[in-house]
C-alpha cells in the first residue's frame, strides 16, 4: 500500500472540509450569488421591464431617487412594524407552545402534529383563507372581534388605512408560529435533564430554573432563528400581495411588497432593484448585531 | 507487539508551542504511563502516535516504521477513549466487531476473538445489549474489549477511568494491569492521576508544559526525582519542600532551615554560592517522637488519620510540614514534638531552577 | 400533601386549556378551508358565516381532479418537493459537517454568503435566474425548479445539520478512524446514523419550504407541464373572479401529503437530538 506523503497529506486534510462544503458553495454561488450580483447591478441602471432600449448606466439616481421617495420611507416604516410584530409574536407564541410540548403528556403525539401543520400550508392560500375569515360580508371573525368589544364595529381592517397590516400579521403569526415551535423545541430537549434536576435540589423554582437554564441553554438558538426568520419575514411579501396589495393607499405596503409593486406594475426594475438593495444593506446590519451579541455570548460561556 | 520511538516531536496550535522536542522510546511490551497536570500536552503526544493530529515536527516511529504521513487507520494501534466512544447505535458485539468487519475479517473469526474479548472482560452476558443500558464500568470494559479483538501492535488510553467512581477505578486499574500482563502488549496510558501512574506503570513518563521532565519506574521517580515538579507530582501525600541553607562542611553538607539544625547530608554537592536551597522529605521519611533521638522540634497543628496510617499536619519553623506515620500518637493542637529526618531521603533542589541538586 | 396534587391539577388543566387554545388557533382556518371546499357554489356567499354550510357537496374537489390539470400539477410538486427536500438535505449534510468538525480558513465568509444569499428580495433576483436558466435550458423544467429551490433551502438546512453534528461527540469518529474507518465512512456509518432524527427534521423543513413556494414556480415556469399546485391554485383566481370552491378544494387535497408526512416525522422531534442520548 502506498500513501502521499507528508505534505500532500497535509494539503489533503486542508482540502477535506472543502471538498464536503463545495457542492452547496458552487450550488450557491452559481445560482443565487450570481444573479443577486446582477440584480444588484440593476440599481445602477435604468432598467425597464418590456423596454429593450433600457438598459444605461445611471450610477446612483436611483439611490437619489430612493432617498426622496416616501412611498419608501412609509414601507420602511411598515416593514419594521410587520417584521417585528409577525417575528416578536411567532417567537413568542412558538417559545410557549414549545414548553408546552417538551414534556411528555398523553396525546402529545396526536397534538404535536396538528399544531404543526399550519407551516406546512401555501402562503398563497393562507393569504386567500384569512381574507374571507377577515371580511365581514363572508367571514365570522370581524362579527367576533366586535361581539367582544375589540371592533365599534364588523368592519373588513383590510380596507381600513389605519389597521390594514394587521390582517397580514394576524396570518403571518399564525402561520409562522409552528416554525420557531419546532426549532426550540428541539432545542429545549437537548437540554441534559440532569441540569434541571440538579437545579431542583439547589431550590429553583419553575421560573428560576426556566430563567437560569432553559433561557441560556436555547440563547444561541433562538437567536440564529430569530436572525433568520426576521430577514425571511422582512423580505416575503406573498401575504401582503394576496391580501391587501398593499394598499389601501400604499398604508400596508412594505419594502418587499413595494419592490414587488415597482417591478411587476411599475415594471420599473433599476428602482426597484435599488429598493431592494437597500432593505438588504439594513438587513445586514441588524444580522451582524445579532452575531456579535451571540459570539459575545458563546464568548463567556 | 511494537516499539514506539518518539523523536524530537513537536505541536504548535497557532503560535502556542504544546509539545517542545520531545524524545522517548517505549519498548515493545512495555506499560508506560504519561502523566502530567491538565494542559502538560501528554494527551496531545497520544493524539500524535495515534495519528488524530499531525506533528509539526519531528517523527513517530511504530514498529521501526515512521507513520507521521499514515492515516489512524493504517497504523495498527487500539485506543480507548476517556469517554470511551462507543458507537451507541451498536450493541455490544458489534461494537467490539466493528474494526474486523472493516478490515473484512471471516464472519467465524471475528465471533471467535469477540466471543473470547468477552470471555476474558466478563462481558459475555451483555453483548445483546446498546451502549446506553451499561453501568460506567460495563462500558469502560467494551471500550477495553473493542481494543482487545484487534490484536493491534499497541493500545493507547487516555485518561480511561477518570468517569469512573473510586472505587470502580481501583478494580479497572488492577484489571487494565492484569489484562496487560496476560496480553503482554505496548501500551501507551495518559493519566493526571499519579496513584494511577505509580500503580500501573512499568515506567513513567513525567510531562509538564511540553516537556518530558524525568522517565523512569515508578520508583526511581519517586526515590530519585528529577526536579521539584517530579517531587512534587508523584506521591501522595506530597513531598514536603522547605526553604533552606545548605553549606559544606568537610565531606557533607549541612543543612538548616529557620536557622536551626535540620540535618547533615554525607554528601559532596553542588551548592548554589548563596546556599539558599529547597529541601524536599518525603512525609514517611520523618520521624516522630523523642525516641528517635532528633534534635529539631515542630509544632503540632492536626492529625489526620485514616484507620492504617495518620497524616500530621506540624509547623517546623513557620513553614508547613507533613508526616506521615503509621504510629498510633495521641497529640495534641499546639504540642511540641521532637522530629527525625532520614538524610538518606532528603532530596535538595536549586530555588531558582527548581532543579535537583547532585 | 393535598396542597401539591392540588396545585399539580391546576397546572396540569391549565397546560391542557392552553394547548387545546392553540390547536383550535391551530385548526379553525384550516376548518374554514375545508367547510368552503364542501359548500355548494349557490350558498358560498350566501352562508358564508355560518360554521356549518346547510348543504354539502363534493362538487368542487370533482372539478379539481376531472376538469383541471391539478393531478399533473400535484404530481409536479411531489416530484419537486421530494427531490428539492433529499438534494438540500444530501448537500447540507456535507456542508454542515464540514462547518461542525473543521476549523478552516474562508468558513466565516461561507456562512456570510449563505447568510447574504437569503436577504436579497426574491423578486429582483428572479429576472437574472430566469436568464440564467433560459441560457441553460432549465426554464419552464421541473429541473430547474428543483435546483433554485435546494439552492435557497441550503442555507437554513445546514445550519441544521451543523447543530445536529455538534451534538455528536468528535470521539466517535476517531474512534472509527482509529479502528480502521476512513473518515467518510466515519461518517456514514457512525455519525450519520446517530442524526437520523436530524436529517428527517431537515428533509421535513426542506419539504415544506418548496411544497408551498409560488413565486419561482409562477415566473419560471409558464406551461402547464411543469406547474407545480400553487400555480394551479392561481388559476382559480382571475382578475375579476375568485372560484373558492376549487381553489380551497385543492388546497385541501395538497395538504393531505403533508399531513402524512408530518404524523411520520414527529416521532423524531418528539425523540429530539440523539445528543442527551450519545453524551449520557
Amino acid at each position: 500500500m502506498s500513501h502521499p506523503g507528508a505534505a500532500a497529506r497535509r494539503r489533503l486534510a486542508i482540502l477535506e472540509p472543502w471538498l464536503y462544503s463545495a457542492p452547496a458553495l458552487i450550488l450557491i454561488i452559481v445560482t443565487t450569488l450570481v444573479p443577486i450580483v446582477i440584480g444588484i447591478s440593476y440599481a445602477f441602471r435604468n432598467v425597464m421591464l418590456l423596454d429593450p432600449t433600457s438598459g444605461g448606466f445611471v450610477g446612483l439616481d436611483n439611490f437619489r431617487d430612493l432617498m426622496r421617495d416616501a412611498s419608501f420611507w412609509n414601507a420602511l416604516k411598515n416593514t419594521v412594524t410587520w417584521t417585528a410584530s409577525c417575528v416578536g409574536f411567532q417567537f413568542l407564541f412558538g417559545l410557549i407552545l414549545a414548553l408546552l410540548l417538551n414534556r411528555p403528556f398523553p396525546g402529545r403525539s396526536i397534538i404535536q402534529p396538528i399544531v404543526f401543520l399550519p407551516w406546512a400550508i401555501p402562503t398563497f392560500l393562507i393569504g386567500m383563507n384569512w381574507s374571507w375569515l377577515l371580511n365581514p360580508a363572508i367571514g365570522p371573525l370581524p362579527h367576533w372581534a366586535y361581539a367582544l368589544g375589540l371592533m365599534s364595529a364588523p368592519t373588513n381592517i383590510l380596507a381600513d388605512p389605519n389597521y390594514a397590516l394587521v390582517g397580514p400579521i394576524l396570518a403571518g403569526i399564525w402561520w409562522g408560529t409552528p416554525f420557531f415551535a419546532i426549532t426550540l423545541l428541539a432545542a429545549l430537549q437537548s437540554i441534559p435533564r440532569e441540569i434541571y434536576e440538579a437545579a431542583e435540589i439547589d431550590g429553583a423554582g419553575g421560573f428560576e430554573r426556566f430563567r437560569s437554564i432553559t433561557i441560556p441553554f436555547l440563547a444561541p438558538t433562538m437567536l440564529i432563528t430569530v436572525m433568520l426568520r426576521t430577514i425571511w419575514v422582512a423580505n416575503s411579501p406573498e401575504l401582503i400581495v394576496v391580501m391587501t396589495k398593499g394598499g389601501p393607499a400604499d398604508s400596508s405596503q412594505i419594502v418587499a411588497s413595494y419592490v414587488f409593486t415597482q417591478a411587476y406594475q411599475g415594471l420599473n426594475f433599476g428602482y426597484a432593484s435599488a429598493v431592494a438593495t437597500a432593505l438588504v444593506v439594513l438587513l445586514l446590519v441588524y444580522a451582524l448585531l445579532l452575531l456579535s451579541i451571540r459570539q459575545a455570548m458563546l464568548g463567556t460561556r | 507487539m511494537a516499539s514506539i520511538e518518539i523523536a524530537n516531536v513537536r505541536k504548535d496550535f497557532g503560535a502556542v508551542s504544546v509539545l517542545k522536542g520531545i524524545d522517548l522510546s517505549i519498548a515493545s511490551g512495555e506499560f508506560a504511563v504519561l502523566v502530567g497536570p491538565s494542559g502538560c500536552g501528554k494527551s496531545t503526544l497520544l493524539r500524535l502516535i495515534a495519528g488524530l493530529d499531525d506533528a509539526s515536527g519531528g517523527d513517530i516511529l511504530i514498529d521501526g516504521r515512521r507513520v507521521n504521513d499514515l492515516p489512524p487507520r493504517d497504523r495498527d494501534i487500539a485506543m480507548v477513549f476517556q469517554s470511551y466512544a462507543l458507537y451507541p447505535h451498536m450493541n455490544v458485539r458489534d461494537n467490539m466487531a466493528y474494526s474486523l468487519k472493516l478490515k473484512r475479517t471471516p464472519a467465524a473469526r471475528i465471533a471467535e476473538a469477540v466471543g473470547g474479548a468477552a470471555a476474558k472482560l466478563g462481558l459475555e452476558a451483555l453483548t445483546e445489549r446498546k451502549p446506553r443500558a451499561l453501568s460506567g464500568g460495563q462500558r469502560q470494559r467494551v471500550a477495553m474489549g473493542r481494543a482487545i479483538v484487534r490484536n493491534p501492535k499497541a493500545f493507547l488510553f487516555d485518561e480511561p477511568l477518570s468517569n469512573l467512581d473510586a472505587r470502580m477505578r481501583e478494580q479497572m486499574r488492577f484489571e487494565i494491569r492484569k489484562l496487560h500482563r496476560d496480553l503482554g502488549a505496548t501500551s501507551v496510558y495518559v493519566t493526571h492521576d499519579q496513584i494511577e501512574a505509580m500503580t500501573m506503570a512499568d515506567r513513567i513518563v513525567a510531562m509538564n508544559a511540553g516537556v518530558i521532565q524525568q522517565v523512569g519506574s515508578p520508583l526511581e521517580l519517586y526515590d530519585d526525582p528529577a526536579n521539584m515538579f517530579v517531587a512534587g507530582f508523584i506521591g501522595s501525600p506530597a513531598m514536603n519542600f522547605l526553604e533552606g541553607q545548605a553549606k559544606r562542611v568537610g565531606t557533607g553538607v549541612k543543612i538548616t532551615v529557620g536557622g536551626k539544625a535540620f540535618c547533615t547530608l554525607p554528601l559532596a554537592l553542588a551548592l548554589p554560592d548563596d546556599g539558599h536551597v529547597t529541601v524536599g522529605i518525603r512525609p514517611e521519611r520523618i520521624g516522630i517522637g523523642a525516641d528517635r533521638n532528633g534534635t529539631t522540634e515542630a509544632i503540632i497543628d492536626l492529625v489526620e488519620t485514616t484507620g492504617a496510617a495518620n497524616v500530621v499536619h506540624a509547623d517546623l519553623a513557620g513553614q508547613p510540614l507533613k508526616i506521615f506515620t503509621t504510629q498510633r500518637l495521641q497529640l495534641a493542637h499546639g504540642e511540641r514534638v521532637p522530629l527525625a529526618f532520614d538524610a538518606g531521603h532528603v532530596c535538595l533542589f536549586d530555588r531558582a531552577s527548581g532543579g535537583r541538586l547532585r | 400533601m393535598r396542597g401539591t396534587s392540588l396545585s399539580r391539577t391546576i397546572k396540569w388543566t391549565l397546560h391542557y386549556a392552553a394547548l387545546l387554545a392553540y390547536v383550535a388557533v391551530a385548526l379553525f382556518p384550516l376548518y374554514w378551508l375545508f367547510k368552503v371546499s364542501i359548500t355548494p357554489n349557490d350558498i358560498l356567499y350566501k352562508q358564508g358565516m355560518a360554521l356549518l354550510p346547510s348543504k354539502v357537496t363534493l362538487d368542487h374537489y370533482a372539478t379539481v381532479v376531472g376538469k383541471s390539470d391539478f393531478l399533473l400539477y400535484f404530481r409536479n410538486s411531489i416530484i419537486v418537493s421530494g427531490v428539492t427536500a433529499l438534494a438540500s438535505t444530501l448537500l447540507a449534510t456535507a456542508a454542515g459537517y464540514a462547518f461542525s468538525r473543521f476549523g478552516f480558513r474562508g468558513k466565516f465568509w461561507i456562512v456570510g454568503l449563505m447568510l447574504v444569499t437569503q436577504m436579497f428580495p426574491l423578486v429582483i433576483v428572479i429576472t437574472p435566474i430566469f436568464s440564467i436558466f433560459g441560457v441553460l435550458g432549465l426554464t419552464n423544467t421541473l429541473t430547474g425548479l428543483i435546483i433554485i429551490y435546494t439552492a435557497f433551502n441550503i442555507p437554513f438546512a445546514t445550519f441544521l445539520m451543523q447543530s445536529f453534528f455538534d451534538g455528536i461527540p468528535k470521539e466517535l469518529e476517531e474512534a472509527a478512524m482509529i479502528d480502521g474507518a476512513t473518515r467518510f465512512k466515519a461518517l456514514v456509518e457512525i455519525v450519520a446514523p446517530l442524526t437520523l432524527p436530524g436529517i428527517v427534521a431537515t428533509v421535513g423543513f426542506c419539504f415544506t419550504g418548496a411544497w408551498g413556494e409560488i413565486l419561482f414556480a409562477l415566473l419560471l415556469n409558464s406551461s402547464p407541464s411543469a406547474s407545480t399546485f400553487p400555480v394551479g391554485l392561481l388559476l382559480y383566481s382571475t382578475r375579476g373572479t375568485v372560484e373558492y370552491g376549487p381553489m380551497m378544494a385543492a388546497g385541501v387535497l395538497a395538504l393531505l401529503p403533508v399531513c402524512v408526512f408530518f404524523f411520520l416525522i414527529q416521532r423524531y422531534l418528539v425523540q429530539g437530538l440523539t445528543a442527551g442520548a450519545v453524551k449520557g
